[in-house]
């Protein structure tokens, strides 16, 4: 079976204000796999992901996405993209944010109840979104990338601050899309968040500081947790 | 561009004034209340309220939509939805249009609602036909609605938003021949007045209850509808899908 191209940034450089993020950056995302983006607050996680979706200003390098270049127009609708802020509308309801996306993307209807069922809110809704928790609010942003049938899904801290039970259900959720064949890139700041994806993709300070599975990178490092392997891959970095 | 993307983007911003029943409320009433408020300033004076009222028929939802839509626009751009939306498969134009559709929709009901009191309750007159009149209310309307999607993208801020009220709106209201005639105007004034797309659009609505549908009025109308299409394609420039 031939392998369907996923993500490919190569030689990626992008200034922000003015300061270097990337200088450089190559990295590589496959189909069919949940790919953690992990990283202290500052790396370039989000900066990363917004280049990959087309909307951040680059200066150099390459992004292929889907056997095409990043920010394609035919690639608005096969790629799903959450931002780590809540980007729905507050003074509607749920399900008229959820309406709107799904038409906009020509989704059919019924994938509205299904996104709705997968972010546990299907009983909230009829209630205006500036009126939920934030936890609620970002399952309602994150439901709208769930619509459509995208091949490709980048999610900026999707699982941050939510309950446990909840964030269990939503790994299982992108394994469940990554198992149809699609890539899943997921960000976090939780280092612990490790053991739920299956490739693994360590940035700090715009550097990319390993690459592979948990347990790759553990026997490289000798380390004990993915924690520990930061501290000493940085300590290496370091000269 | 697609139609359902349009529709979309229409419904969305219908629902949301749908949900804040006090805006669509001051955006009705407003007007009609200031109109009153002008009726009973110049009563005994019929002639200036007939001189004064008519364009006001326009003038009113022109800066009542230049407002609304600079900053539902500004709140797009800085909630993080312009950004989600420009990772859809959605055009510029899609986005700005619909917000069109559905504050024209607005800028109807506000223009029918305040014609008819004033021609309705307080004796205001038009010699040509009061359809048109509504019309290019909705007109001045538009035009103030696609002037304000235009400058929020110069505003970074609420405050900011605010302030081109002032700063935009008012030289077109005073320099567009309301308060003095542009004939009387000196003439770097009425230079400037002939470059403000709001002095033709106040131009074909006091032609229109003259009943004068001469050439001038024909020009007003091609400016209005050209300077208003030019505001959202300059509008359409303004978003961008890749920010630094």
């Amino acid at each position: 079976m031939e392998i369907q191209p996923g993500i490919t940034v190569d030689g990626l450089r992008v200034e922000r204000n003015g300061t270097r993020v990337f200088e450089g950056l190559s990295l590589s995302v496959a189909r069919g796999a949940v790919t953690g983006l992990l990283g202290p607050n500052g790396s370039g996680k989000s900066t990363l992901m917004r280049a990959i979706v087309g909307v951040q200003r680059v200066q150099g390098g390459t992004i292929d996405v889907l056997g095409e270049p990043a920010g394609s127009p035919s690639l608005r609708s096969r790629v799903a993209y959450v931002t780590q802020a809540p980007s729905v509308y507050g003074d509607i309801t749920v399900g008229e944010n959820l309406h709107f996306f799904s038409r906009v993307l020509a989704a059919p209807e019924a994938s509205i109840e299904a996104a709705l069922r997968t972010v546990d809110l299907l009983g909230e809704a009829d209630r205006v979104v500036n009126r939920l928790s934030g936890g609620q609010r970002a399952r309602v942003s994150l439901a709208t990338a769930l619509l459509g049938d995208p091949e490709l899904l980048v999610l900026d801290e999707p699982t941050v601050g939510l309950d446990p039970l909840l964030r269990r259900e939503l790994w299982d959720t992108f394994h469940g899309l990554a198992r149809e064949n699609r890539a899943v890139l997921v960000s976090s700041h939780v280092m612990d968040e490790a053991e739920r994806c299956d490739e693994l993709l360590l940035l700090r300070d715009g550097l990319l500081l390993a690459t592979g599975t948990l347990p790759e990178i553990l026997e490289r490092t000798g380390a004990g947790d993915l924690e520990g392997a930061f501290l000493r891959l940085v300590d290496e970095a370091a000269p | 561009m697609s139609l359902r993307v349009t529709g979309a983007v229409a419904g969305r911003v219908l629902r949301q004034l749908r949900r804040d029943p006090r805006t669509v409320g001051l955006m009705l009433g407003v007007p009609s209340f200031l109109i009153v408020l002008l009726h009973e300033l110049f009563a005994g004076r019929e002639v200036v309220f007939q001189h004064v009222g008519g364009p006001l028929l326009g003038l009113f939802p022109f800066v009542s939509m230049f407002v609304v839509t600079s900053i539902t626009m500004l709140r797009e751009r800085t909630s993080g939805t312009l950004e989600r939306l420009m990772t859809l498969p959605l055009a510029k134009l899609d986005l700005l249009v619909g917000y069109g559709a559905a504050f024209a929709l607005m800028a109807a009901l506000q223009a029918s609602l305040v014609s008819a009191i004033a021609f309705g309750l307080l004796d205001l007159h038009s010699i040509g036909p009061v359809w048109v009149v509504v019309v290019l209310a909705i007109g001045n309307a538009v035009l103030g609605m696609a002037l304000g999607l235009f400058m929020s993208a110069f505003a970074s801020t609420e405050f900011q938003a605010v302030q081109f009220m002032p700063a935009v709106v008012l030289p077109q209201l005073l320099l567009c021949g309301l308060f003095v005639p542009r004939a009387q105007m000196a003439d770097w004034l009425r230079v400037l007045s002939a470059l403000l797309p709001l002095t033709y659009a106040y131009d074909a609505l006091a032609h229109a209850i003259r009943g004068s549908f001469d050439a001038r009025f024909a020009l007003d109308v091609c400016v209005t509808v050209g300077a208003t299409l030019l505001a959202l394609v300059l509008g359409a420039l303004t978003l961008r899908r890749r920010t630094p």
